[in-house]
C-alpha cells in the first residue's frame, strides 16, 4: 500500500509500486484530466504538479511519490467554480480537441505559482515541453497571460480552492454520453483585438 | 396558459409522448409535411435532408421544454457541437441552453457518412437549419389549428408560440406524437440574417468547460462497470506473419484475463491498465514475425513514386492561343505525413445479448459499423457504433482500427466491456499516413501574364477508409483474413490526390494531369485537406516563382489571373490585414510570402500572408506574423471559424517545416515525438490574425481545411523571399535549409 496525497486528499493505493502515477490517477482515482499521450515523457499530456513542480505522470512511478503533494487539473476548480487558470482558458476558448490542454494548464500553473510575472518568453519556454496538434498555441499563450492577470488581481493562484467535488463516473455509461455537457449560460466572447 | 384552447393543450401536454419519444429511428415513408405543395418533393432537399428527409430524424421536441437535435456528424474538436446547436437554437427560436445535440450514433442519428472534407456545416448545418425552421412552422400551424386562428397571427419566442390576447403555449404543449414525423420540404422560412440572435455570434464552446476542468470529455475517459483493458501487439510491418508468441507465459502474468491470438492478430486483456501494458511488452518482446517485402528507399521516394504504374487522367484542359515554349519548370515533393494525434486511438466495445456496442472516436460511425459487422460476420443491425470524442484526428488515423480491435476482443469476451488504447509507437507506426506526392509544373509567360500552364501530380489514393472490413487492420490480420480493398479515386470536383490541382486562375492554355498510383508502398488514407495541401503548396509556390520572373508583386500577380470576385476580395483582405504594401524588403534573412486557394475550388476561400526570419546558420525559420482572410459563407460562430483557421495555419506550418514519416527497408522508424518532431512553442508565430469576410445569408462553406494549403505555400514563399532560394521539397526543416544556406558550416 502506498499513500498518495492528491488534490488535498489522501488515498491508499494498492497498485504495484512501479505503476506510473498516470494510471493510478485515471484508473484507480477516476480522475480524467491527466492524459496518456506517449508514455515516454515526450508530449506533456500527462503533466501534473508534484510539490508545485510540473511532472510527467506517465513516467513517474508511484513509489517515488509517497508524502508528496500531487495536484491535477481537477484540483484547480470545477465547472461551477473554475479557478483562474480554468477561467482564463474558457475565456480565451483555448482549446480545439483539448486533449493536450490539461497538461498545458498544469505546466502553466506550475510556472505561475513560481512567477506570476512570467514574460511571454518565459511562458513559451516553459510550454516548449508540451505538444499541441490542433494548433491552439496562440490561444494557449493568451490564456496563460490572462490567468496570470486573474491571479494577480485576486491575489491567489487558485490551488487553495475548496476541495473539488468527488469525481463522478462517466455520465450515462450505458447510454451515449451525448448530453453530459454542462450548460452554463453562453456569454458572447468579447470581440477583442487579436495579438 | 390562459386561453380558451387550454383544455386541449393541457391534455396534449399530459399525453406528451410528443415527437420526442419515438424509439425507432425515422426512416421510410411518412405523410408529406403540411403545406408541401404538389411537386415540392421533386426539388432537392437542402443539405443532408436529401438523404434523410424525415424531420424527426433531425429535430424532436422534448417534454421538458428542450429540443433534441440529431446530427450524423461528429465533434472532433472542431467545435461543431456548438455551431450546430446555434443553428438549431436560431431557427427553432429556443435558447441555446435548451438545445440538446445527439451526434453520430448508428442507433439514433442519420447516416451522414464521414465527418470530413469540411462538410459538416454544409451538409448537417444546412439540414438542421431547415429542419428546425420547418419544425417551428409546423408547431405554429398546429397551434393555429388548435386555437382556430390563422397562422399569420402567431409568432414564436423562446420556445413558446404566442397569439393575440395573451394566448401562449410552449412547444412541448403543442407537439403531438408524430407531429414532426413528416417529410421535409425543399423550401423553409429561414430566419433572415438581420434577425439572428444566436447564429453568427461568437459564443463560447459547449465542450470546453469539461475539457478544462477534468470532466469526462473523451472516449478515453469512459469507465464502464466491469471494464477490462486491452493492448494489441502489432507486427513490425503491416502484413507480417506471426510465427510464435509466448501466449502461455503471458497468460500467467498478474491481472491477465486472456491472451488472444487469431491468425496474426495478437492481444492481451487484463484487469488493470498498467498490468495490461506490462503483459503487452512481454508478449511483444517474445513475438517472432516473418518479414515482408522491403519498403522503398526513403532517400529516393519521389523517384520510387514516379516509377510506379499509374492511371493517368487529364482532369482539365483549356486550349488557348499558341505561345512559346515553357520557360520555367519545377518539381515539388511531399513526404508521407502522420496525423500525429496527441492521444493514441482508443475504443470501448461490449457484446451484450448478441448486440455489439462500440464507443469510438471514428469520423464515420455508419461505415465503421459496416466494416466491423462484416469482419465479425454479424448483421449490421447487431452492431451499434457510437461516436464519442477522442483526441483530434485530422483525418483517418487509428480510430477505426482501434474500434475494430475493441470489437474483436469484446466479441471474444462476451458481456465484458473491453477498452483498447494504442501505444504511442502504434499510433505513429500503424496508422495510415497522408500520402507522399510529387507535382511537376511548367509555364510560359507572355506580356506579363501566364499564357500556358502544365501541371502533373502523382499520388496514391487519399481514402482507404472503412466501409469494407479489409480497411481495418484487425480484419487483415485474422486467421481468415479480409483483403485490403482496392484503392479508389475520389472523383472530382472534390478530388483526392487531385484536390485543388486545377488552379482557380485563368491562363491562356492549361493542362492538368492526375497520375493515380495504385500500389501503396506505405499504408495511406485521408489526412486533413487530402491532396490540397500539396497541390496548393506547388501551385502557389510556382505562381510566386513566375511572379518573380515577371517582376510583378505576388499579390498583384494573383489578382491579374483571377476574375472571381470573392476570391479577389479574400486576397485583397489578407493583403490589407497584413499591410502587404508596407512589408519589409527582403534581406537579413527576413522575408514575406503570400498564398491563396479556394478549398476544393468550391468551398471556403482563404488567403494567408506570412513574415519570417530565416537563420542561415541554424536553418531555423521563425514565423514573425501571419495574417489570414477567409470567406466561408454565412458564419455561424466567428470565434469557431477563427479557431479553425488559426489551427490550420499552425498545423500546416508544422507539416511544412518539420514533418516526414521516416522508414528503413524493414520498418517505420518515426515512432514517437523524438523521431517525428512537430511544431513546438519555440516555433509559434509572434502574432496571428484572421479576418472573416461577412457574407450574411450565403450558404455555409465550411472552414476546417481551407487554411492548410495556403499556409504551407505562404510559408514557402516567405522563406524564398527571405533567402533568395526556392525550396521545393517538403519539409522545409532546419537541416535542409542549413545545408543549402550555410554550406561552409556543413562542409566542415
Amino acid at each position: 500500500m502506498i499513500e498518495l496525497r492528491v488534490n488535498g486528499r489522501t488515498h491508499r493505493i494498492s497498485a504495484d509500486a512501479d505503476t506510473p502515477l498516470l494510471y493510478v490517477l485515471r484508473d484507480e482515482l477516476e480522475l480524467n484530466a491527466a492524459k496518456f499521450g506517449c508514455g515516454l515523457g515526450q508530449c506533456g499530456a500527462c503533466t501534473v504538479l508534484v510539490d508545485g513542480i510540473a511532472s510527467l505522470s506517465c513516467v513517474t512511478p508511484i513509489v517515488l511519490l509517497a508524502g508528496r503533494q500531487i495536484t491535477t487539473l481537477e484540483g484547480l476548480g470545477t465547472p461551477q467554480q473554475p479557478g483562474p487558470m480554468q477561467q482564463a482558458f474558457i475565456e480565451e476558448q483555448a482549446a480545439q480537441c483539448g486533449y493536450c490542454i490539461a497538461g498545458m494548464m498544469m505546466r502553466a500553473q506550475g510556472l505561475l505559482q513560481r512567477d506570476l510575472h512570467a514574460t511571454d518568453a518565459d511562458i513559451r519556454k516553459e510550454l516548449e515541453h508540451n505538444l499541441c496538434r490542433c494548433g491552439s498555441h496562440m490561444r494557449i499563450l493568451r490564456a496563460v497571460r490572462r490567468a496570470a492577470g486573474l491571479m494577480l488581481a485576486s491575489g491567489s493562484t487558485g490551488v487553495t480552492a475548496p476541495d473539488p467535488a468527488q469525481p463522478s463516473a462517466y455520465p450515462e455509461v450505458t447510454a451515449p454520453p451525448d448530453d453530459g455537457m454542462r450548460r452554463p449560460a453562453h456569454p458572447d466572447l468579447r470581440e477583442r483585438p487579436q495579438r | 396558459m390562459s386561453a380558451p384552447a387550454d383544455a386541449a393543450l393541457t391534455r396534449r401536454a399530459v399525453l406528451q409522448g410528443s415527437g420526442a419519444l419515438l424509439v425507432s429511428f425515422s426512416v421510410g415513408w411518412a405523410r408529406p409535411a403540411q403545406g408541401a405543395g404538389a411537386g415540392a418533393g421533386a426539388a432537392k432537399l437542402p443539405g443532408s435532408l436529401a438523404k434523410s428527409p424525415l424531420l424527426d430524424a433531425w429535430i424532436r421536441i422534448d417534454a421538458d421544454g428542450f429540443a433534441t437535435a440529431f446530427t450524423g456528424k461528429a465533434e472532433l474538436g472542431q467545435g461543431i457541437r456548438t455551431a450546430l446547436s446555434q443553428v438549431v437554437a436560431e431557427e427553432l427560436q429556443l435558447p441555446l441552453e435548451r438545445v440538446r445535440l445527439v451526434t453520430a450514433d448508428t442507433g439514433r442519428t442519420a447516416n451522414e457518412g464521414y465527418t470530413a472534407g469540411s462538410h459538416s456545416m454544409q451538409d448537417s448545418g444546412t439540414a438542421l437549419r431547415h429542419a428546425a425552421a420547418q419544425a417551428r412552422e409546423i408547431l405554429i400551424d398546429e397551434a393555429a389549428r388548435i386555437w382556430k386562428l390563422p397562422a399569420q397571427q402567431l409568432r414564436t419566442q423562446s420556445g413558446v408560440v404566442m397569439g393575440p390576447d395573451g394566448l401562449r403555449a410552449t412547444y412541448a404543449e403543442i407537439v403531438a406524437p408524430n407531429l414532426l414525423h413528416v417529410t421535409a420540404r425543399s423550401i423553409s422560412q429561414l430566419t433572415q440574417p438581420d434577425q439572428f440572435r444566436v447564429l453568427g455570434r461568437p459564443l463560447q464552446r459547449i465542450d470546453i468547460p469539461a475539457k478544462v476542468t477534468g470532466g469526462a470529455a473523451y472516449v478515453h475517459d469512459m469507465r464502464l462497470p466491469g471494464m477490462l483493458h486491452a493492448r494489441i501487439v502489432r507486427p513490425p510491418r503491416h502484413g507480417a506473419r506471426l510465427i510464435e508468441a509466448p501466449l502461455q507465459a503471458v497468460e500467467r502474468m498478474p491481472g491477465v484475463a486472456q491472451v488472444i491470438r487469431n491468425g496474426n492478430f495478437l492481444a492481451v486483456v487484463a484487469q488493470r491498465e498498467f498490468q495490461t501494458i506490462k503483459a503487452m511488452q512481454v508478449l511483444a518482446a517474445g513475438a517472432r514475425w516473418q518479414p515482408t517485402a522491403a519498403l522503398p528507399d526513403e532517400a529516393h521516394l519521389a523517384d520510387t513514386l514516379l516509377g510506379l504504374p499509374a492511371q493517368t487522367r487529364v482532369i482539365s484542359q483549356n486550349t488557348g492561343a499558341a505561345c512559346g515554349p515553357m520557360q520555367l519548370e519545377a518539381t515539388y515533393t511531399r513526404p508521407y505525413l502522420s496525423h500525429g494525434s496527441i492521444g493514441p486511438s482508443c475504443a470501448i466495445a461490449q457484446l451484450t445479448e448478441g448486440m455489439l456496442t462500440v464507443w469510438t472516436h471514428t469520423q464515420g460511425v455508419f461505415p465503421d459499423r459496416q466494416a466491423i459487422a462484416e469482419m465479425l460476420g454479424l448483421p449490421v443491425e447487431k452492431v451499434r457504433c457510437i461516436q464519442v470524442e477522442g483526441s483530434g484526428c485530422y483525418g483517418h488515423n487509428g480510430a477505426d482500427d482501434a474500434a475494430a480491435d475493441a470489437a474483436l476482443l469484446a466479441s471474444a469476451l462476451a458481456n465484458r466491456p473491453v477498452r483498447v488504447q494504442w501505444m504511442r509507437e502504434q499510433e505513429h507506426g500503424c496508422e495510415p499516413y497522408g500520402p507522399a506526392m510529387v507535382a511537376k509544373v511548367s509555364a510560359c509567360l507572355t506580356g506579363g501574364r501566364i499564357c500556358a500552364w502544365n501541371y502533373d501530380v502523382w499520388s496514391n489514393t487519399h481514402s482507404m477508409r472503412p466501409g469494407p472490413a479489409g480497411a481495418l487492420l484487425a480484419a487483415r490480420q485474422l486467421g481468415k483474413p479480409f483483403l485490403e480493398p482496392e484503392p479508389k479515386l475520389i472523383p472530382l470536383p472534390e478530388g483526392g490526390g487531385d484536390r485543388n490541382a486545377i488552379p482557380l486562375y485563368s491562363f491562356g492554355s492549361s493542362k492538368v494531369v492526375h497520375h493515380f498510383i495504385h500500389d501503396m508502398p506505405l499504408r495511406v488514407s485521408a489526412l486533413r485537406s487530402l491532396g490540397a495541401h500539396m497541390n496548393v503548396f506547388a501551385i502557389e509556390s510556382f505562381m510566386d516563382e513566375l511572379a518573380l520572373r515577371a517582376a510583378v508583386d505576388p499579390v498583384e500577380w494573383r489578382l491579374r489571373h483571377l476574375q472571381e470576385p470573392r476570391a479577389r476580395e479574400v486576397i485583397t483582405a489578407a493583403a490589407d490585414e497584413f499591410n502587404w504594401a508596407a512589408r519589409p524588403s527582403p534581406g537579413g534573412g527576413r522575408g514575406c510570402g503570400f498564398a491563396f486557394a479556394q478549398y476544393k475550388n468550391l468551398a471556403a476561400y482563404c488567403a494567408v500572408a506570412m513574415e519570417v526570419d530565416v537563420d542561415a546558420d541554424t536553418g531555423r525559420t521563425q514565423v514573425r506574423r501571419v495574417a489570414c482572410a477567409v470567406d466561408t459563407g454565412q458564419v455561424v460562430n466567428p470565434d469557431g471559424v477563427r479557431n479553425q483557421i488559426e489551427g490550420a495555419v499552425l498545423q500546416s506550418m508544422s507539416w511544412t517545416l518539420f514533418e516526414r514519416v521516416r522508414f528503413d527497408a524493414t520498418q517505420i522508424t518515426s515512432v514517437d515525438w523524438a523521431t517525428y518532431p512537430i511544431l513546438r512553442f519555440s516555433a509559434v508565430p509572434h502574432a496571428l490574425t484572421v479576418r472573416i469576410l461577412d457574407r450574411p445569408g450565403l450558404p455555409f462553406l465550411g472552414c476546417g481545411e481551407a487554411g492548410q494549403g495556403p499556409a504551407a505555400a505562404a510559408l514557402a514563399n516567405a522563406i524564398a523571399h527571405a533567402t533568395g532560394r526556392r525550396f521545393r521539397d517538403l519539409p522545409l526543416d532546419p537541416a535542409r535549409l542549413r545545408r543549402a544556406l550555410a554550406p561552409q558550416l556543413t562542409a566542415r
